[in-house]
């Protein structure tokens, strides 16, 4: 190792290609605009002290959700490029290196950058307001978990302009992913980046932990939480057992790729396949991390909108329980083919399939709720009934797959590709669309307007559906996964073509998204009484959006769904007349972002083996950690008459709201 | 963040604060994730052990006396830790500045002892890169080390602010969780011992 | 809140460590066990180890939220044995490789 060398990488900047010059003109104009418009709005001050120092649990879930659209666009963009190329047969429109980067990109950006954000952010919202808290346990270190995810995401992102991005998948299988077959960059990017949001996604972890067993309303029993906040519990446990395999995972292969270890090389007498059994000890719970809270999510919306309690809440705790165990003992089901040997895949075939058990018996719950109930058909229900049948088809194809022997014809084909975005589009992304329309309201005062997001939905759900049903039937016929062409005859053309089509409609789907939000920010229905959907649970009983200390008093609970008996039962006006007490709030602190900061410097320095700058880069995280050490936030209080003033304005406004409405 | 300025005198100091309840049970979840954290790196070594590429194995390598040394210095300090604590709750500021001093020292020798060990290995030609077995052993033993050095560095801070405003609910609770830190480290320690040392002795 | 005895807690912790430390070095190095005993006793007192500095050392069992504690650190044994055996088992064990 030497601290001096800064060798330059052949390319430092990524040249030859049409399309990434496009991109590097896009990125500087955007960045261009970006700062011409804080500055010339004055904005960098409010940027400063509204967002990049907050420790307010509310904003960070909106800075978590921008941060996942837009990369649920970048992984878009990157799913349509491929589905172009595999439109037809023998096409030249991505060669087959661009090709490995994109499918390495779209897959480790989708999980890691898209969905994890995605439902963090969804979290961050909901999870405090629904159990009646004022904040998260540690708000800074909440800072500090976005911050990190965020760096690491930058980094991930600037590979494909800087250095170049990675293209080993993204399992990043060895020895593949090792030094001889791939220097330069690419890997190490995919590693740092994956090791920094990691860390910050462990912290988020130990966080909503303490938060949902230390901080619930009074009255608040395990047994009378939420189910997402449930859902929440549970993610957050398997999180902290999870999370830290990836850590040592990606730090072996950056030893052995930076340092010249031999964990994963043949070389050396290394096992290749070791990377492959660690990867998915983390892998498997990984996908349970982001089902979960999808699965707690449509619980809310079932009951909500079906006007009725969630059927079945404790079988549904204990099969949320159930997986969160199981998860951790089904790894090997990603490497059957491996070559365990059959006592192995038989083990681990049938733990497959038991957890397969608890996720039906959670189907049947959702169904039973259904049952009787007065459905509203938003949108937010609209992608919780879709997401039913097509959840179903993703479990029953995964039961297919973990049958050993007959994985040895699915593995590695368009089937199992077609099974896991049944599962991660079908529950995690609808998931995340019902629950970002639901709990839009509550974050800005306004609602999504219906009409274009049901165009939206119904293109979507066609589009999707038009690009995954034809891959069991071409991955059945015996089409591979990560191939960037074909040749004709093999009668896969025409399906292809059906698949590249349903992609786009997907993509315009989205756009129609997009529109809709910006169409509802000047014409969205505004949400007066904080409750727009007639809710459930505590969320909807505070101002929307909540004010900054959530709840002027904290609210005490008796019953499963508190919202929806205290509205019935005229609680509210008892809990009125208790007097106000000064509230105690965090203080803003810049220090998350300083932090990461030097751990994105730090990163970067090591994607190119620039030593001196790594080390320079984490010095700067352990001085701003002594740093925090010595600098003891004592928060600080919301005197009452301020805390007076915001709840009479709200009183006001959704007094005026209702007298318009009845 | 619970307000820390609320404290219920009838537990001990740490414990009084909403604050510090909240902070050491998130250190205990913490811990949780650092037992996963080194058992990856145990199944790693475990895995590699015999992958020596034909390179010095680990009954090559190991010397009884340095380890044992090693293990009893580090047994120690969990011990005087524990004491330190018990005079933080028995108030005496003096008992726990003195306790932990020790503590340190004695970390400290477990450090010097481990850092010579790694420099004798590396110097005879068995460095990280000579064979898996090797990498595995420098990730795992050299984790636990890094762990301590943090450690050692983070106690330091804990003292200065102990040393200078006396025990609070805020510097209570940090010496309590620093010392949950270093048992914790021992704790590993003890496992290092048995399943690197101890084995790598045998087989 | 003191307990007049955390003293003597302390040092009967520490007397076992070092007890168990020393066993586990005599049998592993003085006797002539077959290698899969020597592994199981050694391994076992490690866990008994690990259990006198959970108690006697950490207080695992201490404060408002020693349950949460106690299945928190059971799960991450959990996970972790896990981890280990399995990991062991399939990349060592299995019938095809090597
Ligand atoms: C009923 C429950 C499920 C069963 C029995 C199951 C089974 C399996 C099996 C056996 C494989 C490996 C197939 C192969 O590589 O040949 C697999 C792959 C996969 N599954 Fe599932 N699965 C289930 C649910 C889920 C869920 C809920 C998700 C995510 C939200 C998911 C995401 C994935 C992913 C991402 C892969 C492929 C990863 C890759 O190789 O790139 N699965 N599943
Ligand atoms: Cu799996």
């Amino acid at each position: 190792m030497d601290l001096f060398n800064f060798k330059k990488p052949e390319h430092f900047f990524v040249t030859g290609e049409p399309m990434i010059y496009m991109a590097d003109v896009l990125i500087v104009l955007t960045m261009l605009g970006i700062v011409f418009v804080l500055t010339y709005y004055k904005k960098w001050r409010w940027l400063w002290d509204e967002w990049l120092t907050t420790v307010d649990h509310k904003k960070i879930g909106i800075m978590y959700l921008i941060s996942a659209v837009l990369m649920l666009f970048r992984g878009g963009v990157d799913a349509v490029l491929m589905r172009t190329q595999l439109a037809l047969p023998n096409l030249k429109f991505l060669n087959a290196q661009h090709y490995n980067e994109i499918f390495t990109t779209h897959g480790t950006i989708m999980i890691i950058f898209m969905a994890m954000p995605f439902i963090f952010g969804l979290m961050n919202i909901a999870v405090p307001l629904q159990i009646g808290a004022r904040d998260v346990a540690f708000p800074a270190l909440n800072a500090l978990s976005f911050w990190l995810f965020a760096a690491g995401a930058l980094l991930f992102n600037i590979s494909f302009v800087i250095g170049g991005s990675p293209d080993a998948g993204w399992t990043s299988y060895t020895p593949l992913a090792g030094n001889e077959l791939d220097p330069g960059p690419g890997e190490n990017y995919y590693l740092l980046g994956l090791q920094i949001s990691g860390i910050g996604t462990l912290m988020s972890g130990i966080n909503f932990l303490v938060t949902i067993l230390k901080m619930r309303a009074p009255g608040m029993k395990l047994m009378k939480m939420p189910m997402f906040t449930w859902s929440t519990l549970i993610t957050s446990i398997i999180i902290i057992f999870a999370f830290p395999v990836l850590t040592v995972a990606l730090a072996l292969l950056t030893m052995d790729r930076l340092f010249g270890a031999h964990f994963f090389t043949i070389a050396g007498d290394g096992m290749p396949m070791l990377w492959a059994n660690l990867f998915w000890i983390w892998g498997h719970p990984e996908v349970y991390i982001v089902i979960l809270p999808a699965f707690g999510i449509f619980s809310e919306v079932i009951s909500t909108f079906a006007r009725k309690r969630l059927f079945g809440y404790s079988a549904m705790v204990y099969s949320m329980v159930a997986i969160s165990a199981l998860s951790f003992v089904v790894w090997v089901h990603h490497f059957f083919t491996m070559g365990s040997g059959p006592w192995i895949n038989s083990l681990f075939s049938i733990t497959t399939m038991l957890i397969s058990i608890p996720t039906g018996v959670k189907i049947f719950n959702w169904l039973f709720t259904l049952y009787k109930g007065r459905i509203r058909f938003t949108t937010p229900m609209l992608w919780t009934l879709a997401f039913i049948p097509t959840f179903l088809v993703g479990g029953i194809t995964g039961v297919m797959l973990a049958s050993a022997p007959a994985d040895y014809q699915y593995h590695n084909s368009y089937f199992l590709i077609s099974h896991f975005h049944y599962t991660l589009i079908g529950g995690t992304v609808f998931a995340c669309f019902a629950g970002l329309i639901y709990w839009w309201p509550k974050m800005f005062g306004f609602k999504l307007n219906e009409r274009l997001g049901k165009w939206s939905f119904w293109i979507f759900i066609i589009g999707f559906n038009l690009c995954f049903i034809p891959m069991y039937l071409i991955g059945l016929k015996g089409m591979p996964r990560r191939i960037y062409t074909y040749p004709a005859g093999l009668g896969w053309g025409t399906w292809n073509m059906i698949e590249t089509i349903g992609a786009y409609l997907m993509g315009i789907g989205f756009a129609i998204f997009v529109y809709c939000i910006i169409y509802s920010i000047r014409h969205g229905e505004r949400d007066t009484t904080g409750d727009p959907w007639d809710g459930r649970t505590l969320e909807w009983s505070t101002s929307s959006p909540a004010p900054e200390y959530n709840f002027a008093r904290i609210p005490q609970v008796n019953e499963i769904d508190a919202f929806w008996y205290r509205k019935r039962n005229k609680a509210m006006k008892v809990e009125e007349s208790k007097p106000l007490k000064p509230i105690h709030m965090p203080n803003k602190t810049g220090l998350p972002v300083i932090l990461s900061i030097f751990m994105f410097i730090a990163g970067f320095g090591f994607v190119f083996e620039w030593h001196l700058i790594g080390i320079i880069g984490l010095l700067g995280v352990l001085g701003c950690l002594a740093w925090r050490s010595l600098h003891e936030d004592k928060g600080f209080y919301i005197p009452v008459d301020i805390i007076q003033q915001t709840e009479a304005k709200w009183k006001k406004v959704s007094a005026r709201g209702k007298s318009i409405t009845s | 963040m619970a307000n820390p300025s609320q404290v219920d005198t009838s537990k001990p100091l740490e414990y009084q604060s909403e604050d510090g309840k909240l902070k050491i049970l998130g250190i205990w979840a913490f811990l949780g994730a650092e037992i996963v954290l080194f058992a990856t790196l145990f199944a790693t070594y475990l895995s590699l052990h015999g992958q020596t590429a034909g390179g010095p194995t680990s009954q090559d390598l190991f010397e009884v006396k340095e380890f044992m040394i090693e293990t009893i210095l580090l047994l120690t300090s969990s011990f005087t830790c524990g004491l330190a604590v018990m005079e933080m709750r028995k108030g005496s500021k003096k008992g726990y500045l003195c306790w932990m001093l020790v503590t340190l020292l004695l970390g400290l020798g477990f450090l010097v002892m481990e850092i010579n060990e790694f420099a004798t290995y590396v110097s005879e030609g068995a460095g990280l890169s000579r064979s898996a077995f090797l990498s595995a052993f420098f990730a795992l033993v050299g984790t636990h080390g890094a762990h301590v050095t943090l450690g050692i560095g983070w106690v330091l801070l804990v003292l200065y602010q102990v040393y200078k405003q006396g025990f609070t609910p805020v510097t209570a609770r940090k010496a309590f969780i620093t010392g949950l830190y270093w048992h914790f480290l021992d704790v590993v320690w003890i496992f290092i011992f048995t399943a690197v040392y101890l084995l790598g002795m045998v087989s | 809140m003191e307990h007049p005895n955390t003293l003597k807690k302390h040092i009967f912790g520490f007397l076992w460590s070092l007890i168990l430390t020393f066993a586990a070095l005599l049998i592993t190095l003085r006797t002539n066990l077959p290698l899969g005993w020597k592994v199981t006793i050694i391994v076992t007192l490690a866990f008994f180890q690990l259990i006198i500095q959970l108690l006697y050392f950490m207080h695992l069992t201490e404060g408002d939220s020693k349950w949460i504690q106690v299945v928190n650190i059971v799960y991450g044994l959990f996970v972790a044995i896990v981890t280990v055996a399995g990991s062991i088992w399939i990349m060592l064990y299995n019938t095809m490789t090597h």
